[in-house]
């Protein structure tokens, strides 16, 4: 093979003249991280809502939370995607949609994916909460009811607490999914990490010098979230449990 | 804008006969590939080489740390170059967009499917490895007639899971201008000016292809749990 490198490149002046292409790059890290954070503390809320619902006795309940992961499950996320950024706007009463589709830069591509990732995600944080929840002993919610709890109290107290603390090691996983995910909202325009190494190619014509600086900008990133959460599982872990693993599940 | 099932039945037949060929063609070579690569990757990670699991390691780590995007893109540019030195030629191949997409997906996918047989051979006890080693079999043998039949069979439904997985995950071709399911909606979408209704229709068939899988891997599963 005889591609000539020239990682020089990354101190050049890209073309918008913001300053250099590696500079450039770190910028959509930043939106990389801002769209994946946001997303994620949505996901978090409405995962945690979603999956206790499904371990309620109140059938309707379960029943709204299964149709809930089920639909967001079974559309690939690229499709969600455009269903954020171009039918939902034309959905909503038209004042509002042309709102909506006038925002200027990044945000009209910003607030869709933030939207869509966090969505996406939810579903995939129901069903590790509605697992970890599954996984607690039953004597635990029978004895907070014992004990005087409510239904919401013994959940608020007792069950949720421990849930979260058993099933951060999936959760880490899922945030790191949704950093990578965060990358398909380049299809709606924005120039997040993988985004700005495509442009960086396209101006630059060096296709492995951006691609290779973007796949390093990703494994750092990793690598610190894995360590940052190893250090937060450690902490939180519950004693006299082993670290919940859980079986081998299928993912991207 | 009233919603416009016209343009609907005027595109389907081109939607099912171009895209979705694409679409489940590309799924059933990357399934097939992915899953032999990532078997070997498997018993790479689990050998008592050490070179070989830690190379075996190192590959699964770097493709699940990236995003499949970035993946797509740099296979796009990189098989012609590796094409070009399978076959020495001087100059890179020219690679259309669906032998890239396959290759890509079959490689991504390979580091997905061996983290799920490596844990579909763990899960099968050390004791039936030695009584195929007692019965004067080798590695390979033991390997292809004991050990991974089974771990097959445990691991089926997370397999099938992964696949539907990998059936969605190809709509992402659309990054290199492929004319997958959602690639062929998304040319009609802009050609006639109806991207509600194309992406819509889109979103509906994946669910329903997805939804219908995910049921029947469901029953699968239940069906293998009373067999054990």
């Amino acid at each position: 093979m005889n591609y000539n490198w020239h990682w020089r490149v990354l101190l050049e002046t890209e073309p918008g003249g913001t300053g250099s292409y590696l500079h450039y790059l770190i910028v959509g890290l930043g939106w990389t991280l801002a769209t994946a954070l946001a997303a994620w503390v949505i996901a978090l809320a409405i995962g945690a809502l979603v999956g206790t619902l499904r371990t309620t006795p109140s059938k309707w309940a379960v029943r709204l939370g299964n149709l809930y992961v089920e639909i967001f499950r079974n559309v690939p996320l690229i499709v969600q995607m455009f269903l954020w950024f171009f039918v939902v706007p034309e959905l909503l009463p038209k004042a509002l949609g042309d709102w909506i589709k006038q925002m200027p830069p990044p945000w009209g591509s910003y607030v869709p994916a933030v939207l869509c990732l966090a969505i996406f995600t939810s579903v995939r944080v129901a069903e590790q909460v509605r697992a970890g929840i599954g996984s607690l002993p039953r004597g635990q919610r029978m004895a907070g009811i014992a004990m005087g709890l409510t239904e919401t109290q013994a959940y608020r107290y007792v069950i949720l607490p421990q849930c979260f603390r058993i099933i951060l090691p999936p959760l880490t996983s899922e945030f790191m999914n949704i950093i990578k995910n965060s990358s398909v909202a380049l299809t709606i325009g924005l120039l997040e990490l993988t985004g700005r190494a495509r442009s960086m190619q396209e101006f630059s014509f060096r296709v492995f010098e951006a691609f290779t600086a973007a796949t390093v900008i990703y494994i750092l990133t990793n690598l610190i979230v894995v360590l940052a959460m190893r250090a937060l599982e450690k902490k939180v872990r519950v004693p006299g449990l082993i670290a919940a693993g859980g079986a081998p599940q299928a993912g991207h | 804008m009233g919603f416009d099932f016209d343009v609907i039945e005027r595109s389907w037949v081109y939607l099912f006969r171009e895209g979705m060929t694409f679409t489940l063609t590309l799924t059933a070579l990357a399934m097939a590939g992915g899953i032999v690569f990532g078997t070997l990757l498997a018993m790479m990670r689990l050998s008592s080489v050490k070179p070989a699991a830690m190379l075996a390691g190192a590959y699964v780590d770097l493709m699940r740390s990236i995003p499949l995007v970035l993946v797509i893109f740099w296979f796009f540019f990189l098989v012609p170059y590796i094409g070009a030195w399978v076959i020495g030629a001087k100059q890179p191949i020219q690679v259309g967009a669906f032998w890239s997409a396959a290759i890509t997906f079959t490689l991504f996918e390979a580091a997905y499917y061996c983290e799920i047989m490596r844990a579909g051979i763990q899960s099968i006890p050390r004791g039936q490895v030695w009584s195929g080693y007692a019965l004067g079999l080798d590695y390979w043998q033991t390997m292809a007639r004991i050990i991974l039949p089974q771990a097959f069979r445990n691991m089926l439904p997370v397999l099938l899971t992964q696949t539907i997985i990998l059936f969605q995950d190809t709509s992402l071709v659309y990054v290199i201008s492929a004319t997958d399911f959602l690639g062929a909606a998304a040319k009609v979408a802009n050609r006639d000016y109806r991207l509600v209704e194309m992406y819509s229709f889109v979103a509906v068939v994946y669910f329903v292809v997805s939804y219908g899988l995910s049921t029947l891997v469901r029953r699968l599963q239940e069906r293998i749990a009373i067999v054990k």
